[in-house]
């Protein structure tokens, strides 16, 4: 019971943190109707960037700068770069983002070089917050819980409360009418698109210590971020949010218990063929859950694209 | 300017629409024949390498483009169908009585059905949608296989990868294929072969109708054909030849690994036929040869080749979508009207100041480099044969004043590059 809270805990952090990255690839998504292959990789720049202001002026500073200059980047990119190739079609558009994943991860590579960055949490954060029968919570995890649960809250609440959210759902809708009533479309799909980039930076700043600043980081979070738009449906944030906390808590529970295939297809009344390492069937047989735990996301959504194409929260013609 | 294209029967176009054989079929002809002669002029065994290797690309890229140019389907993953056909090809070199029974030349054909069944499941309910929804599928998918590969040891051969040996099989009228440039002449055969099946299937209605389908999937439906079975043929005749060019890669280096089937080599084909240009048949073919060279000889001369090609690519996406074939073609219309001539000046002018300027430019990247990762104490650098000390100011400043000079006359002649263009484009005689 006790190791079931200290993972659902750990499935949580890693749950919210994927919901900061979709939340922005998503309402982008919505937005423009184009992926952003390149998403991960402000989560990546978010982190590098706080990396290196933390060592000037502490890590505070950076959760606080390093978001911003990301968002800027990537209002940047969208009004220079996004723009301008809009008028080919969703596809190069796609291959836009594809290439600009690719580029910034070898800027990345050539500015602060291929090795793992010694980026650490805050001092302040570094003890054990409680302990659940002998399993320690860091304070770090239940801080990033918490920054994560501030930004959801903070989010739906301009989405939905504030007039500046109205506009922008309006302008998802109907581009063509909100901009006949005066507003800057573009501008709000600009400032969308940074606020989309920022998020994903304020998660590369929290992530970054924990799971590791390194040259690879975007490639390995890049394609489980969007397994999880398209498991939540593409363009729902509630999708985004369910979808994400389905994925942390999955890939945590399979990786802390040991399940193994064998005792499954034993229990299903198949025999284990003997000798086992000359069948054909011995990678099945010898499969256990942790081993599986990183796939699992990408056959929850290949189920969910034949079963339900249009994701768990998604709307039918998306 | 109504009349720029009128028809003139000297010109190869309205030949060809008259129904004669001899220009369709010329550049193959001559591929053909600079096929055979190439490793005669290469003879080093590393030519014979990287031509075998570019032999591969080529076929890959151009069955990647069925789907990308032809199909308009974006996909993620699809080194999956090559990996998975080269795969088969190495079990099947690696069963013993079975292998020999059937020659070399033979075996692609199994890693290219290989490769088509798998493209025929997954294509079952990834071709429902193009666009967005058609690249996530392929990436989750790609993914999937390609974590599978770690975990199915027995058909992947987990981390180390599975190997065989292909002169087990039956001799083909005597050959062996111990040798590389045998095994050549077997891949350009494959390539032709494929290359010319793939022309002809984007001749065939089918694939006239995937064109259809990729530029107005709803029209084509009002039409009466089914936007999903094209672009679900398009897929499965797609990881037919992905699957071939797999099988090639077996046969070439006998081994194969999890690094044949991830992510990355599926954007490594995007990004070959991405630049050599999705618009034409033969840009993917362009795109394979640059990019192979590009990855074989530039990563031989700079750590940052991956950062130089991230640039060219994005630029090449934002600014010249058409890609390399893009670019030729653009000089078809000055061409036709024979004025192709006077674009060469103002070229050389432009483009050559500008190559200075990337050069100039490169120079500044790789200095900077140096200055930031070398070890400790190491100031001294080669670039374009000069050795010099990168920690003081003279090379910076030269490399500033040729970047700077170079794009500037760029920029100052680029007027007059306009203005040659719009003549060479304009008929004689037109009023401006």
């Amino acid at each position: 019971m006790d190791l079931i809270l200290v993972n659902l805990i750990d499935g949580l952090v890693t749950g919210l943190l994927l919901f900061m990255l979709s939340a922005g690839l998503t309402l982008i998504f919505s937005m423009m109707g184009v992926l952003n292959f390149a998403h991960a990789s402000f989560y990546m720049l978010g982190a590098y960037f706080a990396f290196q202001i933390s060592l000037y002026i502490g890590f505070w500073m950076g959760l606080l700068i390093a978001p911003l200059v990301v968002g800027v980047l990537g209002a940047g990119v969208e009004r220079y770069g996004l723009r301008r190739v809009h008028q080919y079609g969703h596809v190069p558009e796609l291959i836009f983002t594809f290439g600009l994943a690719l580029l910034i991860e070898e800027v990345v590579q050539f500015i602060w070089g291929k090795n793992q960055m010694p980026y650490a949490t805050p001092e302040i954060l570094q003890f054990t917050a409680f302990s659940i029968a002998g399993n320690s919570i860091p304070a770090y995890k239940i801080f990033m819980i918490f920054i994560s649960i501030a930004i959801f809250i903070g989010l739906l609440y301009v989405l939905t409360r504030t007039r500046v959210g109205m506009i922008i759902q309006a302008a998802l809708t109907y581009p063509k009418t909100v901009e006949a009533l005066g507003h800057n479309v573009p501008l709000i799909f600009m400032g969308v698109f940074g606020v989309g980039t920022a998020l994903a930076g304020v998660a590369g700043v929290i992530a970054g210590p924990v799971l590791g600043t390194f040259p690879g980081m975007a490639f390995v979070l890049g394609s489980i971020v969007f397994v999880t738009i398209v498991i939540g449906g593409l363009g729902s944030l509630w999708g985004a949010l369910v979808a994400s906390l389905l994925i942390g808590w999955i890939t945590t529970f399979s990786k802390a218990y040991n399940l193994r295939m064998e005792d499954l297809l034993t229990w299903a009344g198949f025999t284990k063929p003997e000798p086992i390492w000359d069948s054909a069937w011995r990678d099945l047989w010898s499969i256990t859950s942790p081993q599986i735990a990183d796939i699992l996301p990408y056959i929850l959504m290949v189920l969910i694209l034949i079963f339900r194409p249009y994701g768990l929260f998604g709307k039918r013609d998306a | 300017m109504t009349d720029q294209f009128t028809s003139d029967p000297t010109k190869a176009a309205q030949r060809m629409r008259a129904g004669s054989m001899v220009i369709p079929l010329m550049p193959w002809g001559i591929a053909a024949v600079l096929l055979m002669v190439l490793p005669f002029i290469f003879t080093a065994n590393s030519a014979i390498t990287i031509m075998n290797q570019m032999a591969i690309t080529i076929i890959f890229a151009l069955a990647y483009n069925m789907l990308l140019g032809q199909g308009g389907m974006l996909s993620f993953g699809h080194a999956v169908y090559a990996g998975v056909g080269g795969f088969a090809c190495v079990h099947i070199m690696n069963m013993d009585d079975f292998f020999a029974g059937i020659p070399l030349p033979v075996l692609p054909i199994f890693g290219g059905l290989m490769g088509m069944g798998l493209a025929t499941i997954v294509g079952s309910f990834s071709t429902r949608k193009a666009g967005t929804v058609f690249a996530m599928i392929s990436l989750g998918v790609g993914e999937l296989i390609a974590a599978c590969s770690v975990i199915i040891v027995a058909f992947f051969g987990g981390e180390e990868g599975i190997s065989g040996d292909r002169t087990y099989g039956m001799p083909f009228f005597g050959v062996e294929f111990l040798q590389q440039i045998e095994v050549y002449y077997l891949i350009t055969a494959w390539l032709l072969i494929s290359a010319a099946l793939m022309y002809l299937y984007s001749r065939t209605p089918l694939g006239r109708m995937a064109n259809a389908v990729r530029d107005n999937p709803e029209r084509a439906e009002f039409l009466g054909f089914s936007a999903r079975w094209v672009r679900f043929f398009s897929f499965v005749a797609s990881g037919f030849f992905a699957g071939v060019a797999g099988a090639l890669f077996a046969v070439n280096y006998e081994i194969l690994t999890e690094e044949n089937l991830n992510t990355t080599q599926s954007g490594l084909i995007l990004l070959a036929t991405f630049l050599g240009g999705v618009g034409f048949f033969f840009g993917p073919i362009l795109g394979a040869i640059v990019f192979t060279l590009v990855q074989t000889v530039l990563s031989l001369q700079t750590e940052l080749w991956g950062f130089y090609l991230g640039i060219v690519f994005v630029v090449t996406v934002m600014f010249f979508p058409g890609g390399l074939a893009g670019l030729i073609m653009m000089h078809v219309p000055a061409m036709r009207l024979g004025k192709l001539g006077r674009l060469g000046i103002p070229y050389l002018k432009t483009l050559g100041a500008g190559a200075v300027g990337c050069l100039g430019g490169a120079a500044l990247i790789e200095m900077t480099f140096h200055l930031r990762h070398a070890s400790a104490g190491d100031h001294s650098m080669t670039l374009y044969w000069i050795t010099f000390d990168s920690h003081t100011m003279l090379p910076w400043i030269v490399a500033i004043a040729v970047t700077l000079i170079g794009f500037g006359v760029a920029r100052a002649t680029a007027p007059a590059l306009a203005e040659a263009w719009n003549d060479a484009n304009t008929p004689d005689g037109t009023p401006r």
